[in-house]
């Protein structure tokens, strides 16, 4: 029995009418499943990142000194920054009708059209695998810190192998891929191994490992024939163009790479769902002594689940490389693996829901830039509205309290995942 | 809703019994008398007034005390200490020191005026069981309670044991002292209670004295009749299909829990182990499933030795297994009744293989099992965790018994199910046995070993003290659970 339950009046309930399909819709709605919980903790999250605009920016601030007198000028200017804001967000990371508008006249390109579409994508690709790393890795009951680290390395040989050999087009890119992927099946593996092995917790030794990743990408970008030699600056060659991911003309950035995010996506959705290996990390993940009785070897199935957790991610890494970066640097993987901690959370560890998740995340960013761009908000808003979404995610009764929301009228969609973390 | 509109009355000095099945709401029922629940509706006069407990502080300061089914001890402290625990005695102001003499002196008193023998110096982790319960009983007493609630006290206790508790129990009561005592077996309601007042799905069905007869409790009980006896032909022993020699087993602690075991199980017989939990049944039904490490003898199925095989082999090679812990090695509570019912056969045809499942014939097949072995469910697709206790069991028999078995292994097979799933597990069992498969019954409750075992093994701190006759008198297998050998059956325990 929960808070909610006793708040609602304790009137008698009127006679249940039959309800209509929409009827039930909107209830079904307003109940506190997943669906409703995220999207409310998404606006919960914009309002309070329209406060923070408003409070860091002096100029309207100045205006509510004198609120009292006339406070239709601190109304109009704090409105006129939000909504400036917010259009912004949304201009940069989906479209901006005036560039469409710019098309159809013949005054502008249909790449600048699109390029807010293409920014958001590029942005989401990479975080798809680091997602998925983390969410499936979950799933089994093990979390996997060490996405940073092993995209990472996925980066490193993916760009080592971009550059290092001549190949085919097409051959050379698939090669790549491949190198990429096994690299952070290695990084996995090991803790992975052991987990299984000796106990050692998988957040400790991943956690270690995301540092050595990063300073063996900083070594090794010093070393003669990875470094190029015209540049004094830390950077590598490079990659080959028969080993770039097919990307759509510049000045857009989104390439091939997403499709490769959708489709590992339902790989990894059937893998979960109705492969053997599936059922098995699904079973070790909730209840490794039942697992265990029923004849699983549950230290298979960890290690296992770390060289496959490890290998998206690695694949996430090189298809930064292949696709966006085209160089090694110090920073060529950015955050894509600590971001990919938040996508899951926000995705339930569910595929598709971490597709989407990235997606958004990739939104966010691109829409971030223009922002930043356009009226001088600082990018680390978009940081700020990105982690009180997964705050709210986090705390899902916190929505409920807030929202009044009615206890979800499914057992199957309520429980959170997000309990665990 | 876990009771509705109960009532129910106490009199002084009167053992009061109340019997219902797991589920049925009576600790429900007790935790609101002892101000762990608040009832939505109602209310509780103690001595004629009306009071509400709005925690257990409440419900002691109104004189009434409960000991819990698992206890509310610290095993490294003392007995005094764990008396003292939440009661201190404490001399100089609220920042003074324990007054662990007077507490101590206190604990002798209690324990001498109402005939519970406990050293108050003795760690409660070195105690056996009994005499832990006897220290609950004990802290209880200090609190100068006018009605005790005994939850479920037998469930872990030695029938001589649970012999000395009900003497206790008629002790306290003569001194004045009312007893609420919840349980669900018939045997000791009729011992000792002076009223029963049975409950069933929330509602109080009846009320009965002692002299109803065991039958009729039952009825009243599930709500239907059911038949306490299993009833079964005798049996045909064939070849002997586990031997087990020499075993020993050392527990997670590197204690040696199994010293020494010998026993065969032929095919189409029941071997019953009965013993206390505790002594070592848990660990050779593991170590036999290759779920937990040998040092020493041998294990052979057919003549096929079990060393080395993994679990999923001797599974697959033709044993079932019902572990003990149904809801931590049973079953997966998140996943669905179909995904449970193939929890260890989903890599085998026609369920999948090494690669992928087929949900069509996995739901299939669970649909046709939900409906053979009865288990009530709205939909195979439901999560386990919605079902209740012997709903769940019943999914664990499912699975277990419906592929083709040479050895059945089921340790306490019907823990926490109500009457009417122990019918029909007992069933399930016996029918496994006609068909010709060996079958091995490790249960702490001796009426199941004696019902459904053709040979009852006792086992007693890791060994088999004696194979007996399930017609031996149950007083002579208690004694032998005890560890007492002396004098009994002396040609039986030679064997």
């Amino acid at each position: 029995m929960s808070t909610e339950v006793a708040e609602t009046p304790a009137k008698p309930a009127p006679p249940e009418k039959k309800d209509s399909f929409l009827g039930l819709f909107l209830k079904n709605l307003w109940s506190a499943n997943t669906f409703t919980v995220t999207f409310l903790s998404i606006f919960l999250a914009l309002v309070i990142g329209a406060v923070l605009i408003v409070i860091s920016d002096s100029e309207v601030l100045s205006k509510f000194s004198y609120f009292t007198a006339r406070p239709g000028d601190a109304l109009t200017a704090s409105w006129d920054l939000i909504s400036a804001a917010y259009a912004d967000l949304f201009k940069g990371a989906i479209f901006d009708p005036a560039s469409f508008q710019a098309w159809f006249d013949g005054t502008g390109t249909w790449q600048a059209a699109f390029g807010p579409i293409s920014e958001t994508l590029t942005y989401a690709t990479p975080l798809v695998f680091t997602g998925l790393s983390v969410a499936i890795a979950f799933r089994g009951g093990l979390f996997n810190i060490g996405g940073q680290g092993q995209a990472v390395i996925g980066c490193l040989l993916g760009g080592v192998a971009g550059f290092a050999f001549s190949l085919p087009p097409g051959i050379h890119l698939i090669v790549a891929l491949l190198f990429g992927a096994i690299g952070g099946g290695l990084w996995g593996f090991l803790p992975g191994l052991l987990k299984a092995r000796t106990g050692a917790h998988e957040v400790i030794t991943t956690i270690m490992l995301n540092y050595t990743a990063a300073l063996l990408l900083s070594w090794l970008i010093e070393q003669k024939g990875v470094h190029d030699p015209k540049r004094s600056d830390a950077i590598s060659k490079a990659i080959h163009s028969s080993a770039e991911l097919p990307a759509l003309p510049s000045p857009l950035r989104v390439h091939l790479g997403i499709v490769l995010a959708v489709l590992v996506t339902a790989g990894v959705a059937w893998l979960i769902n109705r492969s053997s290996f599936g059922f098995e990390l699904r079973a070790v993940g909730v209840n490794p002594p039942a697992a265990k009785t029923a004849g699983m070897s549950v230290a298979k199935t960890y290690t296992l689940l770390m060289v496959v957790a490890g290998g998206l991610a690695g694949l996430g890494g090189a298809v930064q490389v292949l696709g966006t970066a085209d160089k090694l640097t110090d920073q060529v993987a950015g955050t894509i693996g600590f971001d990919g901690l938040l996508v899951a959370l926000l995705g339930r560890n569910k595929p598709w829901g971490t597709l989407l998740a990235a997606i958004l995340y990739g939104a966010l960013r691109a829409g971030g830039n223009l922002m930043q761009v356009d009226i001088g908000i600082s990018l680390e808003l978009v940081t700020v509205l990105q982690a009180l979404i997964v705050i709210f995610i986090a705390a899902p009764a916190l929505v409920k309290a807030i929202f009044q929301l009615r206890a979800a009228r499914s057992a199957r969609l309520g429980t959170s995942l997000a309990k665990g973390w | 809703m876990a009771n509705d509109h109960i009532d129910i009355t106490v009199e002084p000095g009167e053992v009061h019994a109340l019997l219902g099945e797991n589920g049925a709401g009576k600790s429900t029922l007790m935790n609101q008398l002892y101000g762990l629940l608040q009832p939505d509706e109602g209310e509780i006069l103690v001595d004629g007034e009306a009071k509400v407990f709005r925690s257990p502080r409440d419900a002691i300061a109104a004189g009434i005390g409960m000991v819990h089914q698992h206890f509310m001890l610290v095993p490294v402290f003392t007995v005094a200490e764990n008396i003292a625990l939440g009661a201190e005695d404490v001399r100089g102001g609220p920042l003074g020191i324990l007054d662990r003499r007077r507490k101590r002196r206190e604990v002798l008193e209690t324990s001498q005026r109402y005939g519970l023998p406990v050293d108050p110096d003795a760690l409660v982790e070195n105690l056996p069981v009994g005499a832990q319960q006897r220290v609950e009983i004990v802290k209880a007493l200090t609190r100068d309670v006018d009605l005790l609630i005994l939850d479920e006290p037998t469930a872990v206790l030695t029938p001589q044991e649970t012999d000395e508790l009900l003497a206790v129990m008629r002790g306290l009561a003569e001194t004045g002292k009312s007893i609420v005592f919840i349980t669900h077996k018939l045997r000791e309601v009729k011992a000792i209670a002076d009223r029963i007042t049975v409950i069933r799905r929330g509602r109080t069905v009846g009320t009965a004295s002692p002299d109803t007869s065991e039958e009729e409790l039952a009825t009243l009980m599930v709500g239907r009749d059911v038949s306490l006896e299993v009833s079964k032909t005798p049996a045909e022993p064939g070849r002997e299909v586990l031997k087990v020699s020499g075993l020993v087993v050392d527990d997670d602690r590197g204690v040696r829990v199994v010293d020494g075991v010998d026993l065969t199980v032929r095919a189409g017989e029941v071997l019953g182990i009965a013993g206390v939990q505790g002594n070592g049944q848990t660990e050779l039904v593991e170590a036999i499933m290759g779920l937990r490490g040998v040092r020493a003898g041998s294990m052979e199925i057919d003549n096929e030795s079990l060393a080395g095989m993994g679990t999923k082999k001797i599974l697959s090679s033709g044993v079932g297994y019902i572990p003990e812990d149904r809801s931590l090695d049973g079953v997966v509570k998140e996943f669905s009744v179909a995904e449970n019912l193939v929890l260890d056969m989903y890599d085998r045809p026609p369920f999948g293989n090494a690669f992928k499942l087929n949900p069509k014939a996995i739901n299939d097949s669970a649909r046709e099992r939900v409906e053979q072995f009865d288990i009530r469910t709205s939909s195979a697709e439901h999560a386990v965790s919605t079902l209740s206790g012997g709903n769940q069991q019943k999914v664990v028999v499912a699975r277990e018994m419906s592929r083709p078995l040479r050895l059945m292994i089921a340790s306490q097979p019907t823990r926490g199910v109500d009457v009417g799933s122990i019918e029909f597990i007992h069933n399930q069992i016996i029918h496994e046995r006609d068909n010709g498969t060996a079958v091995l019954v490790v249960s702490s409750e001796l009426d199941e070993v004696v019902g459904l075992a053709d040979r009852i093994a006792v086992m007693y701190r890791g060994r088999i003290l004696a194979t007996v006759s399930p017609d031996m008198p149950r007083e002579e297998i208690g004694l032998l659970m005890a560890g007492v050998t002396a004098g009994i059956a002396e040609e039986e325990a030679a064997e």
